[in-house]
């Protein structure tokens, strides 16, 4: 069997009747966003003095940054690891990491009520290192640019290797890319490990950290989910989602572009899962344990619903499906797992940022307004839409295509 | 570098990362003395529900405010109202306790606490702890993100939602103004008709406190809010029952930021920790080969 393929821009049409649906839900999340900006973040929201937080951070933000982990995942096991079977999912991972972390920005920006002091934390008489929402906030600044730099190296540069060659109005552009091109040839080529090393280390440090956000409100998150080692759990967690969540989006686009998966690729990198999974769960359930707090799973409440709907479909069903080798072979299967981690991990952040959060003087349970669902449907179609564009434009997937196959 | 050198190295910064953790640990039991701060001791058995504090506090922070005549309305009393962005102190009434036909009211406000978590959480210092006791908020480098209200253990901190611009975080300042310049007691402490509120150092505070639950145990509980709750807080309060009674939280003793601020110094302690996985990972690119995956015979292969 032939094992590496190399990247191509995938040979299909932008526009689909399904990317025209997405189109239509990121129209909506626009004219929700431009009520907001005029209006106020109360506008659109149910935000209020008791929840400050809701669904933009839960998911928007913290789920966001959570399933961008393929990027550094998988990083780390072709660029560290050197496993060079497994770069041709490398490109993909990087790329929904870059546009991850570019839509939790964008989220955030919308969530802000200043956003236009977005940059603030990078001004030195501002700083404040005792704050963990700072340490998260320089790391993804850091992190976002490290990926702009990996993409540029690893994609643009090999596209315009060549010459660039832009069609229109864009020729303007053409002498500035092959500078551009030829002076990253020269330099960033060489130190390029260097970045991705920087990558994986910046993500395990705001991955832990956005776990320690809630660390600081004893009083008001439920005990099945506050613990001190929330920071662990977080990056246990987005260590363990990593691989699920390329395995899910490489087969969702072979789906979409009507490519054949590549289960050669996807089955044995499957395979860790259970493991990653599993120290995850000891480390959940353990603290658990160690709390005295294992009672409140069985209480019967609202939060011990989730909490067990996180685990039980989340963690445990889909460890237990991937230890066999039949479901790492099937298509249908694999796919199953990898979803129920990914859904389970977003659960994970929802429960934390919002199911587990009491407000000390709680008079209405929040439920996330129209607005605020449109939004965030609306930002997630976005991206979608962006990167097909990409992938279609540039090498990034690397689909055995009709000739080779 | 070979790999006895690349261990040597990794060792000296594990331990070097050890050694500054427990320094650190000895650095944050001693959080400066609190006893000079500005604060308030409110006597709950001495207010008598005029709302006036509530007038001066608005006439004094330039909130929308009515008439004072309209501040005798005493049906407000009939839900449990919250501090907003319109208003950074509310009265309301509880039943007395032990039967007792008089009902009893409590004022709330910013606590203006010792190791606010407010402002620790806070990721561009728009909120700080005065050196005079005063948490305040400098809206100039806010970004909105609302994190400090998270961090509230009292819940305290409001939003201007609909403030579409210039949205601002809304709380108590204990008139920072007032009490810089010479002295000056707070508006809601000037106005208060029983001087059921006494202003000063925190320090003479307690002593107040202590006296008067000495003297009089049958009309105290003894327990003085504010004293313990979350490190310490400048606005302390006496009452004659139990303080849950009077919808103030129970909390623990250590403030919340101890526990973040510890685990964030040791992640950040010099950058060492950050620095060392760098120095692992680096060590592992370089030195670490997989097994030639195309030999005949891999486990990957035959996997999939």
């Amino acid at each position: 069997m032939h094992e590496h393929h190399p990247p191509r821009p995938v040979p299909r049409k932008i526009f689909t009747p399904g990317v025209c649906v997405l189109l239509a839900f990121v129209a909506m999340a626009l004219g929700y966003s431009i009520y907001r900006f005029i209006f106020g973040i109360g506008s659109i929201t149910n935000l209020d003095d008791q929840y400050p937080w809701g669904l933009w951070i839960a998911v928007d933000v913290a789920t966001g940054v959570a399933l961008a982990a393929g990027g550094f995942t998988t990083a780390a096991l072709a660029h560290i690891f050197h496993r060079e079977r497994y770069h041709a999912i490398v490109r993909p991972a990087l790329l929904t990491a870059l546009l991850g972390y570019t839509f939790v920005g964008l989220g955030l920006t919308v969530d802000l009520g200043r956003y236009y002091n977005i940059w603030h934390p990078i001004v030195p008489s501002m700083w404040s290192g005792h704050s963990v929402l700072f340490e998260v906030g320089m790391c993804v600044m850091a992190y976002l640019t490290v990926l702009y730099i990996e993409f540029w190296q690893i994609v643009v540069v090999e596209k315009f290797k060549d010459g660039a060659n832009l069609p229109g109005p864009f020729k303007v552009f053409n002498p500035l890319i092959d500078f551009f091109v030829r002076i990253s040839e020269k330099t960033f080529k060489r130190i390029l490990t260097l970045f991705v090393i920087a990558g994986v280390v910046l993500s395990c440090m705001h991955q832990s950290s956005l776990g320690a956000l809630m660390v600081i409100a004893p009083t008001k998150i439920h005990p099945l989910w506050y613990t001190p080692i929330l920071p662990l759990l977080f990056l246990l967690s987005a260590i363990s989602v990593g691989f699920p969540m390329v395995i899910f989006e490489s087969m969702l686009a072979s789906r979409s572009f009507r490519c054949p998966a590549e289960m050669n690729i996807l089955g044995p990198l499957a395979k860790v899962i259970p493991l990653f999974l599993g120290i995850y769960l000891a480390c959940k359930l353990g603290d658990l344990a160690i709390r005295d707090s294992l009672h409140y799973v069985v209480d019967g409440s609202t939060e011990s619903k989730f909490f067990i709907l996180e685990i039980l479909l989340g963690v445990i069903v889909p460890m237990l499906m991937l230890l066999f080798r039949r479901v790492r072979q099937s298509p249908g299967l694999l796919f199953t797992s990898a979803t129920l981690v990914v859904l389970g991990v977003a659960l994970n952040r929802i429960n934390v940022f919002i199911i587990a959060y009491t407000p000390v003087y709680k008079t209405e349970q929040y439920f996330p307004s129209f607005g605020e669902i449109a939004v965030t449907v609306g930002l997630i179609s976005a991206l979608i839409v962006i990167y097909r564009i990409i992938v279609i434009v540039f090498p990034v997937i690397a689909f055995p295509t009709e000739e080779s196959s | 570098m070979n790999r006895r050198n690349w261990f040597k190295v990794i060792g000296a910064a594990g331990a070097a990362c050890l050694a500054e953790t427990e320094a650190n640990a000895n650095e944050s039991v001693s959080i400066g003395d609190f006893d000079d701060c500005f604060g308030v001791l409110t006597d709950i058995t001495q207010c008598i529900g005029c709302r006036k504090c509530e007038w001066a506090c608005n006439n004094q922070n330039k909130l929308p405010v009515q008439p004072l005549a309209t501040f005798e309305n005493k049906s407000v009393f009939q839900e449990h109202r919250r501090p907003d962005a319109g208003h950074y102190t509310v009265v309301n009434q509880y039943p007395g306790s032990n039967g007792e036909e008089k009902p009893v009211w409590c004022k709330v406000q910013c606590m203006h606490c010792n190791d606010p978590a407010c402002a620790s959480a806070c990721l561009v210092s728009a909120l700080e702890k005065q050196p005079n006791g005063a948490v305040i908020y400098d809206a100039s480098r806010c970004m909105g993100c609302r994190y400090c209200m998270v961090a509230c253990p009292f819940q305290i901190p409001t939003y201007e939602y609909h403030n579409a611009l210039t949205p601002q975080v809304r709380k108590c300042t204990l008139c920072y103004e007032r009490i810089s310049t010479g002295g000056q007691a707070p508006a809601c402490v000037t106005i208060c008709p029983t001087e059921c509120m006494t202003f000063g150092r925190r320090g003479d505070l307690l002593q107040l406190a202590k006296s008067r639950i000495e003297k009089n145990p049958e009309r105290y509980v003894n327990h003085i809010y504010g004293e313990h709750e979350v490190g310490g807080t400048s606005w302390l309060y006496i009452s004659s029952q139990p303080f849950t009674e009077l919808n103030l939280p129970e909390l623990p003793e250590e403030a919340p930021p101890r526990l973040t601020e510890e685990i964030q110094h040791g992640i950040f302690r010099y950058f060492i920790p950050p620095i060392a996985l760098y120095a692992v990972l680096g060590g592992i690119t370089c030195l670490y080969h997989e097994p030639d995956e195309n030999k005949p015979g891999e486990e990957g292969q035959q996997d999939a």
